[in-house]
C-alpha cells in the first residue's frame, strides 16, 4: 500500500491503496465517487473514461501511481448542475436509455469537442468508437455531439 | 382468465419453491389483477398505491415497474397524471417499494409495462381526480359537476374558488372509493400528456453521474465480493487452495457456496471477499482451484450443431397443420428450401450482474438492479430462511436488462454470501463472469420447405424449428418445451392455403433465457426471410408478393393477442415501403429489403438499404413503420425502436456465443462486440396514428431489423444469408 495525492475535479484527495489498483476503483471504492462505470475492466468499452489534464482516458487502464501530479476529471466534475454543453445536449436529444455507457460517452465527446470544436462524422466515429452503448442510441449520440458543437462545447 | 403462452411472470410459491414461468395474465385481464389485492377483488387505494399528494402540495407518482432504459418512469407516471390532473411539471416520480400486497404483477419484462398498465393506471388517476373533485365539491356545497381539476388543484369557476390537492386530500382519502370500472374517463382528444413527446424524468441524472445502477450503491460498512465459478456449465470446485488469495491486502475472507437447484439456477463456486472490488477480484486471480467439470464438458458449438441439424430435420411436435403440406410438396416443380442457423447470444447489459445485500438476524435489505424485485424478495427470504416481508427490496436503476435482469441467481448468490458476512456486501459480477455465465438466447436451426405455383402463388410453407428450449430448462419432465420457441412462426400471418409447423427441442448444458424479443429474434428472420425467399422463387417484388398474401377476411377476428391483424401488418408494410422509397433506383451494389413482423401486440415493418462490395457490406439506412396502437410518449417509442433495431443488427451481423469444452468461449467485449457508433445505420422512425390498445415496445422493433438487411443483401448480391452473424461469400 503506497499513499497518493490526486487532483480530481480541482479538489485534492489523499488515498492508501497498492500502486497498481486503477484509477477506476480507487474512484468508486475508494472515494465512493461512482458516475465512474465498470463495464469491463479491459478498455473495451469506455464506460470507465475519465479525463488526465483534458485527456479521456480508461480508468480501469490507469494505474493509480501512473497519474502523478495530473489533473482528473470525472463525470461529477464536468458540472453538477448540468450546465455544459455536452450534458445539454444529451438531455436536448435525449441520449441516454439505460444510461450506464453515458458517463464515458459524454467524457469522451467533451474530450473530443475541447480539442476539435466542429467535429465531422468520421472524427467522431474514431473518437467515439471506443464507447459501447448496448442501448445503441448511436445516432442521438452523434446528433447531440453535433449539437453541443454548435452551441460552442 | 386468459393464460397467455407469450410472455412471463414468475409466480413463485415459497413454501414449495415451486415456480410458474411462461404465464401473463393478458392486458384484458391486467386491470382486474393489478386492481385486485389477492382473489377476493379488493381495489388497491390509488393514495396508497400510485398518487402521493402531501398536505403542502407536493406530489410524487409512484412507479411500480424497473426503469432499466426504456423509459417506463417517464410514461406510467404521465398515464397517472394525465388523468389525475397533476402538472407533470411539478411531481417526483418514485420508484415503487417491493409490496407485492399492493402491486400484484411488479415484473417488468414482456413488453408488457404500457399495455398492462395503460387502463388500471388511467383508472387510479381517474380515481383520484374524482375523489379530489368530490371532496372540493362537498366543502363548497357545491355540485361536483361544476367543478374541475387541473394542474393540481379544483376550480368552481361559479363561485372563482379553488383550493389545490394538497388541501383536499386529507377529505379526499376518506371518501369512498368510485367502481374504477365506471369511474370517468377523460377523452383521447383531451389528452395533454399522453400522445406528446415528454422528456424522461430520469435523463438529468444519467448526464451527471448521479444515478444510482446496482454498482452505484454505497451503505456504511459494506464489502464487496466475487465468485470463482467452474467455467464448464454445470461444473464445481473439486478443492482450492485460498493461501494466497488470503495475502492479497484488503481481502477479508474466502469461503465456498453451493450451486442452487431450479429456479436459482446459480453455479456456486469459491467466494472471495475484499474492502473493495479490486481487492476482490486480485484475490480471486489468486485462487489455486481444481475443477470438477462435470457432465457438459464434451458439449461444444460442434456437437450442437449436429444436434440442432439433426432436430430441425425429422418430424417434431405439430404446432400448426393446415391443409396438406406433405401432397403440396411432393407435386410441386418448384420447391424452395432453406435452413437457417441462430447461435446462442449473451444478453451482455453494460452493467454486469451485481446486487448488494444485508442480511441481519430475522429481517434484510437489498438493493437490486431487476426486473423482478418481488422474486428477489423470496428468493432472498428462502436463501436466508426468513419471512419474504422481512426482506425490503430497493429496486435501483438498471444498466441494460433486456430479460437478462428477469433472474434471481445473482440475488441468491448476494444472499448465499450476506449470510454468511453478516454486513452488507456488494456480490460484483466482473464482465468475464456476466459473459460466460448468462443465461443464453437459445441456439437454434429452422428448416424451411415451401412450394410456389405458376399463379405465381405459393401455395405450402412447412417449417421445423429446433432450439434449446426456455421451457424444457425450467420444467425438464414435461410441460411444454415448445413455449417459448415457437411464438410468431404459429402465427405466420401470409395466406398460404397449406402450413405446418413442427418443434424439437435439443437439450444442451448452455442455459437458456429471454432474450430481447425471445423467439421473435429468430422466428421472425425465419419467416421473413422465407417469405423472401418464396417471392423471389415466384419471381415477384418482395412488397407486392406479401400484400397479395396478407388478406383480412371479412369476418377476421384475433384468436388471442399474439394472433396478429393481416391489415395492420400490410399498413406498417406499406408505411415502410413509401417512406424508404421502395421501387426507386438505387447505386449499383445497392438495394433494398423489406421485413413486416408483428410481436407484444404491436406491429413493426422495416426496410433496410445495403451496399454490396465482394465479402464486405455496409447498412446505409433503416427505415421503421410503427403500429404499436395508441402511443402514451413517442419519444420514447423512437428511442426503443432505435435501441431494439441495433440490439438486433449485432447479432445478425457481429454477435455470438460458442462453446468448446461445455463453456463459453467469449470472456469479454473483444471476443462478442456490439455494434459501435461507427457501425450504426441511421434509423428513420415513423409512427402510425392508432386508436388501438397500446402495443409493446422494448422489443418489437427487434424482429423485423435483421431479415430486412439479409433481404436487402439478396437483392443486392444474390446471396441468401442463412445463418446468424452474417458471413457473405466473396461474389
Amino acid at each position: 500500500m503506497s499513499a497518493f495525492h490526486l487532483v480530481i475535479n480541482d479538489r485534492t484527495h489523499e488515498v492508501d491503496v497498492s500502486p497498481d489498483t486503477p484509477l477506476l476503483w480507487v474512484l468508486r471504492d475508494k472515494l465512493n465517487m461512482t458516475g465512474t462505470k465498470y463495464g469491463c475492466g479491459m478498455g473495451l468499452c469506455g464506460s470507465c473514461t475519465v479525463h488526465l489534464d483534458g485527456e479521456a482516458v480508461r480508468s480501469c487502464q490507469t494505474a493509480i501511481s501512473s497519474v502523478g501530479s495530473k489533473k482528473i476529471t470525472t463525470i461529477e466534475g464536468l458540472s453538477a448542475d448540468n450546465s455544459h454543453p455536452v450534458q445539454r445536449a444529451w438531455i436536448a436529444e435525449q441520449v441516454p436509455q439505460c444510461g450506464y455507457c453515458q458517463p464515458g460517452q459524454i467524457m469522451s465527446a467533451a474530450a473530443l469537442l475541447a480539442k476539435t470544436p466542429k467535429p465531422s462524422d468520421d472524427q467522431i466515429d474514431s473518437a467515439m468508437a471506443g464507447n459501447l452503448c448496448r442501448c445503441g442510441m448511436y445516432q442521438r449520440i452523434r446528433r447531440a455531439i453535433h449539437r453541443a458543437a454548435g452551441e460552442g462545447a | 382468465m386468459t393464460i397467455n403462452r407469450r410472455q412471463f411472470v414468475v409466480q413463485g410459491s415459497i413454501a414449495t419453491a415451486g415456480l410458474v414461468i411462461g404465464v401473463r395474465f393478458s392486458p384484458s385481464t391486467a386491470f382486474a389483477q393489478e386492481n385486485e389485492k389477492g382473489p377476493k377483488g379488493k381495489v388497491v387505494n390509488p393514495f396508497d398505491a400510485y398518487v402521493h399528494v402531501k398536505p403542502d402540495g407536493k406530489i410524487s407518482l409512484i412507479v411500480a415497474k424497473s426503469e432499466m432504459g426504456q423509459g417506463i418512469k417517464t410514461g406510467l407516471a404521465m398515464i397517472l397524471a394525465e388523468e389525475a390532473e397533476v402538472d407533470f411539471n411539478t411531481v417526483s416520480v418514485e420508484q415503487a417499494e417491493t409490496r407485492p400486497d399492493i402491486y400484484a404483477h411488479m415484473g417488468t419484462g414482456g413488453s408488457g409495462s404500457t399495455m398492462e398498465n395503460f387502463m388500471p393506471l388511467r383508472r387510479a388517476g381517474a380515481t383520484v381526480r374524482t375523489l379530489m373533485i368530490t371532496a372540493a365539491a362537498q366543502s363548497w356545497n357545491v355540485p361536483a359537476v361544476e367543478c374541475r381539476a387541473k394542474k393540481n388543484a379544483v376550480v368552481h369557476e361559479k363561485s372563482s374558488r379553488r383550493a389545490s390537492y394538497g388541501e383536499l386530500v386529507e377529505a379526499a382519502v376518506k371518501l369512498p372509493l368510485p367502481d374504477p370500472e365506471t369511474v370517468h374517463l377523460k377523452d383521447d382528444a383531451d389528452f395533454e400528456l399522453i400522445g406528446h413527446a415528454t422528456p424522461r424524468v430520469d435523463i438529468p441524472s444519467k448526464v451527471n453521474g448521479t444515478a444510482v445502477f446496482g454498482l452505484d450503491v454505497r451503505v456504511p460498512e459494506m464489502l464487496f465480493a466475487v465468485v470463482a465459478r467452474c467455467p464448464t456449465f454445470g461444473g464445481k470446485h473439486a478443492h482450492y487452495d485460498a493461501t494466497r488469495a488470503k495475502a492479497v491486502p484488503g481481502v477479508k475472507s474466502v469461503f465456498e457456496i453451493p450451486a442452487l437447484g431450479r429456479d436459482m439456477f446459480t453455479a456456486g463456486g469459491v467466494v472471495v471477499v475484499a474492502d473493495s472490488t479490486w481487492a476482490a477480484m486480485q484475490g480471486r486471480e489468486a485462487l489455486k482451484i481444481t475443477w470438477d467439470n462435470g457432465p457438459a464438458a464434451g458439449e461444444s458449438t460442434g456437437t450442437l450443431h449436429t444436434s440442432l441439424h439433426a432436430g430441425a430435420g425429422k418430424p417434431g411436435k405439430r404446432i400448426r397443420n393446415d391443409g396438406d403440406v406433405d401432397a403440396v410438396l411432393l407435386n410441386r416443380a418448384k420447391r424452395v428450401e432453406a435452413t437457417y442457423e441462430f447461435p446462442f447470444q449473451a444478453h451482455a447489459t453494460m452493467e454486469p450482474m451485481n446486487i448488494t445485500v444485508h442480511a441481519r438476524s430475522t429481517e434484510a435489505e437489498v438493493w437490486a438492479p431487476t426486473q423482478s424485485p418481488d422474486w428477489v424478495q423470496r428468493t432472498v427470504a428462502k436463501v436466508l430462511d426468513i419471512k419474504p416481508e422481512k426482506v425490503i427490496v430497493h429496486t435501483t436503476l438498471m444498466g441494460g436488462a433486456f430479460g437478462r435482469r428477469y433472474m434471481a441467481d445473482y440475488p441468491a448468490e448476494g444472499a448465499q454470501i450476506a449470510k454468511v458476512v453478516g454486513k452488507p456486501v456488494q456480490l460484483v459480477w466482473s464482465r468475464e463472469d456476466d459473459m460466460t455465465h448468462d443465461f443464453y438466447r437459445p441456439a437454434a436451426c429452422h428448416q424451411m420447405k415451401g412450394a410456389v405455383d405458376s399463379t405465381p402463388r405459393p401455395l405450402a410453407w412447412s417449417h421445423t424449428i429446433a432450439s434449446t428450449s426456455i421451457e424444457a430448462y425450467w420444467h425438464p419432465e414435461g410441460g411444454k418445451p415448445e413455449a417459448s420457441e415457437v411464438g410468431g412462426a404459429e402465427q405466420m400471418p401470409y395466406a398460404i392455403p397449406n402450413v405446418r409447423l413442427e418443434y424439437n427441442p435439443v437439450e444442451s448444458a448452455v442455459p437458456p433465457l429471454w432474450w430481447r424479443s425471445v423467439e421473435h429474434s429468430f422466428n421472425g428472420f425465419a419467416v421473413e426471410c422465407f417469405i423472401d425467399e418464396l417471392a423471389a422463387a415466384a419471381g415477384q417484388d418482395p412488397v407486392q408478393f406479401r400484400k397479395a398474401l396478407l388478406v383480412k377476411p371479412a369476418n377476421w377476428k384475433a384468436k388471442d393477442d399474439e394472433d396478429p391483424d393481416p391489415a395492420r401488418l400490410l399498413a406498417v408494410m406499406e408505411l415502410a415501403a413509401e417512406k424508404s422509397g421502395w421501387g426507386t433506383a438505387l447505386p449499383k451494389g445497392s438495394a433494398r429489403g423489406i421485413a413486416t413482423y408483428h410481436s407484444f401486440g404491436s406491429y413493426i415493418a422495416e426496410v433496410a438499404e445495403v451496399t454490396v462490395q465482394g465479402k464486405n457490406f455496409k447498412i446505409d439506412r433503416m427505415v421503421a413503420a410503427i403500429d404499436c396502437g395508441k402511443i402514451v410518449n413517442p419519444e420514447s417509442v423512437r428511442a426503443q425502436a432505435e435501441s431494439a433495431i441495433i440490439y438486433g443488427l449485432s447479432a445478425a451481423l457481429k454477435n455470438e456465443i460458442t462453446i468448446k469444452n461445455g463453456a463459453v468461449e467469449q470472456t469479454n467485449f473483444d471476443g462478442y462486440d456490439p455494434i459501435r457508433i461507427s457501425e450504426a445505420p441511421p434509423i428513420e422512425v415513423h409512427l402510425m396514428n392508432s386508436t388501438e390498445n397500446p402495443g409493446g415496445m422494448g422489443e418489437p422493433a427487434l424482429p423485423p431489423a435483421a431479415p430486412a438487411v439479409a433481404n436487402a443483401i439478396f437483392a443486392a448480391c444474390g446471396q441468401r444469408v442463412r445463418k446468424l452473424p452474417f458471413q457473405l461469400r466473396s461474389a
